[in-house]
């Protein structure tokens, strides 16, 4: 092995490439650009979304009450709703977002409650959409303190204390760290997002290396000059490989920097129960997480190399390596599915392992044995890839496929 | 030197099945001279000297380039031949300059060396825009790098493919004045051609080679004596035709 030969075939290569404005941008501008508008930009649309919703007076329909004055006139009163007149296809209008939830009070609810009897209150709302729930809310906690007032009358008529109906409290108290807690939340989703990143930073010059010589005639210049095919490949793989990397890492970089930025904006306001956005990833993780993505870097820039090359042209290559995407893109977001936690089955299929510990990773969690057999087998894939690699470049077939 | 030894080289077609590009072709190019394979499109040239650059490999048979056999020693074998053709590209994005040295570091030259010979050959070339990118270069100025490149290890033989195919004829002649320097420097010379013009200029010995056959060979005094034909078109209609 010539490693001299291999370097030259490198230097070319990267010269090369950072030529090409469609490696550059895939490289550098989207990882950068990317992870401040996933986690800043997601978070302010679902902040206004939120708050909007929130805002917003739901219109709500009354069924029935015409022979229970006080409830209705109670309900009448609220300002957090706006009642709008009763209609028959209340349930319809709910489905079609013209109005936000109903209220049905059953027949002769006043006087059912002054006479002891469990009266049913039902509230129809459209489950999932979120001013319908806030509508269907609001309504739940008026009728929830209408029956505490009722519960304390009762209690105080009969001269009894209001422990009696409650013996004792239930408080829940979270025992997990900042870390853990934002990690679990949000540590989900970003590995993946570094993980397609990374594959997509290393396709425009797999494809540019390969289907690129091809289309563009260079392919024979070079398969005449006395460099061997296995130092052709191997300086074009590096190069590949460089590429997965360095936008993995500034994929990475990005991250660590949104969230130093989300640490100073958000200095000084209220934590929202125990998620600590500023907690963050520690540089920590992130190192952790950049080992453990170096092997699948390996696996991504070989098969992407060995999948273009069988390509004729740039255009072929496009549509090889689509599916592709696509093939990865499940694992990732399959890792993100509650309730798909890390065990050593699922250490070894490739690119769902790496999402899952680095999920685990940054929240704080280090499995030692699970991170070194995902090393481990990534490795091997990734041995595989190069392989078949280096195979095809050897073939005439797929070299000159016409 | 090229010697060719019942070289053959079979490919195989989904739709059409095994085809045999070239069939036991033997012949011998001599330092200082030019060797002129000619033959129609589809004839069997191209995969001939794809075959003696090893950018292909031979089915059966072989040939030895400069004194290295091309199924034993490949990289020897490239390394003293300078290859040529209209498919044989320059990259778009390095200027004319650093695809000279690029090949010239892939043929083992380094530091001073490489950059006195790429001085040496822009001058003779007169490649005046060493800094400009390849991509934004005329056909003739791509010419003039290719060449550049092909020279750069001074390599003893050069194998060209239709290397004028698609030129202009001031791109031609350039390339026509560089085949007969490197006769007159004492390289051997082995090129394809199916513009009779051209071989009758250029060649010292005409291969004619057909259904990946060589049908007959010679100077061209001996062609036309065998064949009783002044005309070399019509020689090679001739033999084609038998």
């Amino acid at each position: 092995m010539s490693w001299r030969n291999i370097g030259v075939v490198y230097r070319k290569e990267l010269t090369d490439s950072l030529r090409d404005r469609r490696t550059v941008m895939s490289m550098v501008l989207v990882p950068i650009l990317l992870m401040p508008m996933l986690t800043i930009g997601a978070g302010v649309v679902s902040v206004l979304m939120f708050g909007k919703a929130m805002q917003e007076t739901p219109t709500v329909m009354i069924i029935g009450g015409e022979d229970s004055p006080r409830v209705l006139a109670q309900l009448l009163q609220l300002s957090d709703i706006a009642v709008v007149p009763t209609r028959p296809d209340y349930a319809e209008e709910i489905s079609n977002k013209q109005i936000r939830a109903a209220v049905e009070i059953p027949r002769g609810f006043d006087a059912a409650i002054e006479h002891g009897e469990v009266p049913t209150v039902r509230i129809y709302l459209y489950q999932g959409e979120l001013r319908s729930v806030f509508g269907a809310d609001r309504l739940q906690r008026f009728f929830s303190g209408l029956r505490d007032r009722v519960i304390s009358q009762r209690l105080a008529a009969r001269q009894l204390p209001e422990n009696l109906i409650q013996p004792f409290r239930i408080e829940q108290k979270n025992v997990a760290s900042a870390e853990k807690v934002s990690g679990a939340t949000i540590g989900g989703l970003m590995p993946s997002f570094i993980i397609i990143l990374c594959l997509s930073g290393a396709m425009y010059p797999a494809m540019d290396l390969t289907a690129g010589e091809k289309e563009r005639g260079t392919i024979e210049t070079i398969l005449s000059s006395p460099v061997s095919r296995v130092h052709l490949v191997v300086g074009k793989f590096f190069m590949v490989f460089t590429a997965a990397l360095f936008t993995a890492l500034l994929a990475m970089a990005s991250l660590g920097l949104t969230f130093a930025a989300g640490k100073s904006m958000l200095a000084g306001t209220p934590q929202l129960n125990d998620f600590d956005f500023t907690a963050g990833i520690s540089v920590r993780a992130l190192a952790a997480m950049f080992v453990m993505i170096i092997p699948l870097a390996v696996l991504f820039s070989a098969a992407l190399l060995a999948i273009s090359l069988f390509a004729k042209n740039y255009r072929e290559a496009q549509s090889y390596l689509s599916p592709l995407t696509i093939i990865v893109m499940l694992p990732a977001i399959v890792s993100v599915l509650p309730g798909v936690e890390l065990n050593a089955p699922l250490s070894l299929i490739p690119v769902l392992n790496t999402s899952l510990v680095s999920k685990e990773i940054v929240s704080g969690t280090y499995h030692w044995g699970y991170m070194l057999l995902i090393f481990v087998s990534s490795c091997f894939y990734a041995a595989i890839a190069l392989w078949v690699a280096i195979r095809l470049f050897q073939k005439e077939s797929v070299l000159f496929r016409t | 030197m090229i010697e060719a030894d019942k070289l053959s080289k079979q490919f195989r077609d989904s739709h059409r099945g095994t085809i045999r590009a070239v069939n036991a072709v033997s012949f011998r190019c001599q330092p200082g001279r030019v060797y002129g394979l000619l033959g129609a499109n589809g004839a069997g040239k191209t995969t001939t000297l794809r075959t003696l650059a090893t950018i292909l490999k031979p089915s059966e048979g072989t040939a030895r380039v400069a004194g290295y056999d091309i199924l034993r020693d490949p990289e020897k074998v490239r390394a003293n031949i300078g290859f040529l053709s209209t498919a044989t590209a320059l990259y778009g994005r390095l200027s004319a300059k650093e695809m000279v040295e690029y090949f010239g570091h892939l043929f083992g030259m380094d530091g001073e060396t490489l950059r006195r010979r790429v001085e040496t050959l822009f001058a003779r070339l007169e490649v005046d825009f060493p800094d400009r990118r390849c991509d934004s270069l005329s056909t003739g100025m791509k010419q003039k790098v290719s060449i550049a490149r092909t020279l750069v290890h001074d390599p003893p033989v050069m194998i060209f493919d239709e290397p004028t195919s698609g030129l202009d004829v001031m791109s031609a002649r350039t390339i026509v004045g560089f085949i007969r320097e490197c006769r007159e420097q004492g390289k051997t010379v082995l090129f394809s051609t199916h513009v009779m013009s051209e071989a009758e200029k250029l060649c010292d010995t005409i291969g004619i080679i057909h259904g990946g056959c060589l049908k007959t060979e010679g100077t061209l005094a001996e062609l036309r004596a065998r064949s009783g034909l002044q005309d070399l078109e019509d020689i090679f209609v001739r033999t084609v035709a038998s």
